[in-house]
């Protein structure tokens, strides 16, 4: 990101330490990740040891030092949802991506992560892809909705959307 | 003057002392491996645990954490005390099995081989050397990552800490002896950290005798001192 | 808005948007939590709209969105208000229907009704839903009247009223003993007494004094906390403003959940229309009382739902606790005295001040008054969130409210407490629900999670999947909760493995005192508890799979088969395509067979049958 624009983010909270964790929600917002070249920038514009950003960074699930896939999907496991089968359905995707939860698709397409729950357990359970709810989900169904979105991303391309 | 009881005797401490230190001041035994009197109590380890009576309640509790209160009766090895001791040390000694430290107090509580898996880890995340590094030299160049199980200490993206001087400080407090620091003429290297820097060769006897970054560190947080100060080595000064 | 100068200008206004509303103009009331935003309840609205204008009825038919009304399972839910007409499972395609047969010809529409599961009768009127009848929804059943992005809806309802009579007929101190007399217990798990804890803080030295909204909700299947800030945020910001004109505060936090951002967008929003109009920041209502709130979110840490660990995080640290010995009422945000509440138990403030100490008292059991709301979910019909006086039994509120477990299922047991708490087996049920009841049979209140268990449900596997969540949410600071939840997790793993050793259960229960004792704080102290509770009441399932390798509720993957019934088995094939590892074999007309080697039992050849022909052993 810009300098500017991170000091935007940063101006945005008043450069206060303690309002770190908003910064970084903010920066993962709009790069979806966190570089290290701007982790490092904030670190020397804040005057805040780059040792308490990385803490902060590995500490929070929210985020991510590593970038993310286009679509995030999100495997809820909550205990509703494991009670109705969650672990199933997240099995089924590791398989079917090819990747583990944390990692990313080597397209870059899709990246693979848990949630301890969304508060839609009467959906559950429930995969949420790019911020799309999908609910009632099966293992048997997992296939279809990953096309879906490989379909998308594909006319994406072809200038169809 | 705050009077409390260890044990049975009667002790003394100042507000702001914690029990852990006087305990060990009048000779009780309490192990401990995440404590060190020159660095804020921790209370990570939980080796150091205590029974402490205040007014009519008596809870388990740490040490080196707890602040000396007036009238508070302190009991270092209760059979409770004793018994969360040997798990603590258990899980230790299942983390790192071959740590001398660990095997000692292994066999001082007579706790035998771990009833879990064996890792065969050689920090037992104590804190010392971050909280060294943080506190006392002011460099902050390594902390604790992640959480949970995951926990570990080392540098941001945990290769080559840009803020390390290389002082060796977190060597020196660390209980487990797993960092270590190689040195040639030419460099010296904290390991564990990655962390390599050229040394300086003193102006009068050539020998070499600390980093280059190092001293440049001092140079600059130290007030009053003459700048050729930090072009001699110890010896030549 | 206008900013509101005095407490008569508030009662003015409010007399004046009353004298504005019709309460008999036809209102279209469409539910807008999250859960009802996944079954796409915006297509919904938007197709409401659309045909409103299209008929030109915009000014005689009323429009509105609001919070959660709790029935989650039959989204999107619309009621049809004055009559509240109940509809369910709504879709876009309803909504022209609905406007010319419900609204203009005031015909019910049988099709979108709730069905009554015993008598087959069509039920008309929420209140008549089986679902709704049995609760008390003092709090939670304000959610349908406001939409919570209007504070004129909130104050239409009398809201912040309770705040007007605060500062100006009570003290500080009246408004403490008020609350210690109504015996309002924190309802984010602790239950500790909120009046005792208020009178704590307000004592304690250190000048500056914080109050803090715990919306941390970190609890999985619970979601109570998350649909009062979506749908009534202005209830916890009355509350939270109550409490800190009596504790002397004049900065409040509400740290809400990373996970959550419809409740942050949406208590962002009431807090910019209350400062706007003066009820936030300088000489609120001309009192003299200065008071703002500031949201922080969270960054994803299920211990930062523990005071310390919280407060350690606004400070914008790592959300490590600390030791509890000093208490976080005299030294806790920026070692000031801070008081901490759950969203709900500030939501009831208001209450208690405007409808009194008797009333509120009159409600509940001697040691727990009130209401609690629950997310009751699971292996449960009526999945949803519910709010009943404290003291109905399990039993009412898992069958009257909940409608009982689905199919053919047996109800197992009831997990409160989230990972905190327990398992409460069949055999129990007809225990009262209340803090001290619930504690007594080795769970706990919690925040109000109640996850329904059937015989579908391996109690192994639970106690693991608690475990494994618990020691990947441990900050890790301290041995016992670190290692000691980690080496908790790995025995139950292998039990449920089928690798369990006679003694495993012994150890387990010697390692759980430990952490219990030993650890720091409440995550570690408590982590023993679902393993505990489930060896206590089903340690017969833990017998089996050690002893005789055999999972009872056939979940364990390791120690089950799918096996093809030949007899019901057509050989249409689906089973064959959907499996991932290609271990289903046979051909046309001849029926198919499972490679128990190659099988890695997912599921999903069961999903896909239609004829019911595989069976797990």
């Amino acid at each position: 990101m810009k300098q500017q624009a991170i000091d935007q983010i940063l101006g945005k909270y008043d450069y206060e330490h303690s309002s770190i964790i908003g910064m970084l929600q903010d920066l993962q917002e709009k790069e979806n990740y966190l570089p290290e070249k701007d982790l490092e920038y904030i670190s020397e514009r804040l005057s805040m040891p780059l040792t308490r950003i990385y803490r902060i960074a590995t500490f929070y699930n929210a985020f991510s030092l590593a970038p993310r896939g286009r679509y995030l999907i999100n495997v809820c496991l909550g205990t509703a949802c494991h009670v109705r089968g969650a672990a199933r359905v997240l099995d089924k995707l590791k398989m079917d991506l090819g990747i583990d939860v944390g990692e990313m698709t080597r397209d870059r397409l899709f990246s693979l992560e848990t949630v301890n729950c969304l508060g839609s357990c009467a959906l559950g359970p429930i995969v949420v892809v790019g911020g799309e709810y999908h609910g009632q989900m099966t293992p048997a169904r997992v296939a279809s909705a990953i096309k879906k979105y490989r379909k998308k991303r594909s006319r994406k391309r072809d200038g169809k959307d | 003057m705050i009077t409390f009881t260890i044990d049975g005797y009667e002790v003394e401490g100042e507000e702001g002392q914690n029990v852990l230190e006087i305990a060990l001041d009048k000779g009780f035994d309490i192990p401990h491996l995440c404590y060190h009197e020159a660095l804020e109590p921790y209370g990570a380890c939980r080796l150091c645990l205590v029974e402490v009576t205040r007014g009519n309640r008596t809870r388990l509790t740490t040490s080196c954490n707890y602040p000396v209160l007036e009238g508070i009766s302190v009991q270092t090895s209760t059979e409770k005390v004793i018994r969360a001791r040997r798990m603590v040390i258990e899980l230790l000694l299942a983390r790192c099995p071959d740590v001398p430290v660990v095997k000692d107090l292994a066999r001082e509580y007579s706790v035998g081989r771990p009833r879990f898996k064996l890792d065969n880890d050689d920090c037992i995340l104590c804190g010392l050397c971050e909280r060294v590094c943080r506190e006392v030299v002011g460099a902050d160049a390594i902390s604790f990552l992640g959480r949970g199980t995951d926990r570990k200490v080392g540098p941001p993206l945990e290769i080559n800490p840009k803020a390390c001087i290389a002082c060796g400080a977190c060597i020196y407090v660390c209980p487990t002896d797993c960092i270590k620091l190689e040195e040639t003429e030419e460099e010296r290297t904290i390991v564990r950290w990655g962390r390599t820097l050229p040394m300086k060769r003193c102006t009068v006897c050539g020998r070499s005798f600390a980093p280059w970054f190092q001293l440049e560190y001092f140079r600059t947080i130290a007030e009053g001192i003459p700048r050729d100060f930090w072009d001699k080595c110890p010896d030549c000064r | 808005m206008e900013r509101i100068r005095s407490p008569r200008e508030l009662e003015e206004i409010r007399q004046e948007i009353l004298r504005g509303r019709d309460p008999d103009k036809p209102c279209i009331t469409i539910c807008s939590g999250t859960g009802c935003h996944a079954y796409g309840c915006e297509r919904v609205t938007e197709a409401f709209r659309a045909e409103l204008k299209k008929q030109g009825l915009e000014k005689r038919i009323d429009l509105r969105t609001t919070g959660c009304h709790g029935f989650c399972e039959r989204g999107p839910v619309v009621l049809i208000n004055p009559q509240k007409i109940f509809y369910q499972r709504v879709t876009p395609e309803d909504t022209a229907e609905i406007i010319s047969e419900t609204l203009l010809k005031k015909n019910v529409i049988e099709r979108l009704l709730y069905i009554h599961p015993g008598t087959g009768e069509r039920i008309v009127r929420e209140d008549d839903v089986p679902f709704y009848k049995g609760q008390m929804r003092i709090i939670f059943g304000n959610n349908g009247k406001i939409d919570p992005r209007k504070i004129e809806d909130y104050i239409a309802i009398g809201g912040y009223s309770a705040l007007s009579k605060v500062l100006t007929e009570l003290s500080p101190e009246e408004i403490i003993d008020t609350i210690k007399r109504s015996g309002l217990r924190g309802r984010g798990g602790g239950g500790f007494p909120a009046g005792v804890k208020w009178e704590s803080c307000r004592n304690a030295p250190g000048g500056k004094h914080y109050v803090i909204c715990n919306a941390d909700e970190g609890d999985p299947g619970a979601y109570m906390d998350r649909s009062l800030l979506e749908g009534n945020p202005h209830s916890v910001l009355e509350g939270m403003m109550i409490g800190a004109y009596a504790i002397g505060s004049d900065e409040g936090y509400i740290y809400v959940r990373h996970e959550y951002p419809l409740a942050v967008r949406n208590v962002g929003v009431a807090i910019d229309q209350v400062r706007e109009c003066g009820l936030l920041g300088e000489d609120i209502l001309g009192t003299g009382f200065n008071f703002d709130i500031k949201v922080n979110r969270g960054g994803g840490a299920f211990v930062c739902g523990e005071s310390t660990a919280l407060m350690a995080s606004l400070e914008g640290q790592a959300g490590e606790p600390r030791a509890k010995h000093i208490h976080t009422v005299e030294s806790g945000l920026w070692d000031k005295p801070t008081n901490l509440n759950n969203v709900e138990t500030w939501a009831n403030v208001p209450l208690i001040i405007n409808k009194g100490v008797e009333w509120y008292t009159g409600i509940g059991t001697e040691t727990s008054k009130g209401t609690k709301i629950f997310s009751l979910v699971g292996r449960v019909n009526n999945t949803g969130l519910v709010e009943v006086p404290m003291g109905m039994t399990l039993r009412e509120i898992v069958y009257d409210i909940g409608g009982g477990v689905p199919g053919d299922g047996k109800l197992k047991a009831v997990q409160t407490g989230g990972p905190s708490g327990g398992c409460i087996p069949e055999s129990l049920m007809d225990i009262p629900v209340d803090f001290d009841r619930l504690t007594e049979v080795g769970s706990m209140m919690g925040s109000g999670g109640m996850i329904v268990m059937d015989d579908t449900t391996c109690m192994v596997d639970i106690a693991r999947y608690f475990l494994n969540f618990l020691k990947d949410e441990s900050c890790g600071k301290c041995t016992t909760c670190r290692d000691g939840t980690r080496r908790m997790y790995e025995i139950v793993d292998a039990i449920s493995q089928g690798e369990g050793r006679e003694g495993d259960i012994e150890l387990l229960e010697e390692l759980s005192w430990v952490v219990a004792e030993a650890s720091l704080c409440a995550l570690g102290q408590t982590a023993p508890n679902p393993v505990m509770s489930t060896i206590r009441y089903f340690r017969d399932e833990y017998e089996a799979h050690i002893k005789d390798k055999r999972c009872p509720a056939r979940v364990c993957k390791a120690l089950i088969t799918y096996v093809i019934d030949e007899e019901k088995c057509t050989a249409c094939g689906r089973c064959k395509k959907v499996c991932p590892v290609e271990a289903i074999s046979g051909e046309k007309k001849v029926p198919h067979r499972i490679d128990p080697e190659k099988c890695i039992r997912c599921g999903a050849c069961i999903t896909e049958c239609k004829f019911d022909a595989l069976e797990v052993v």
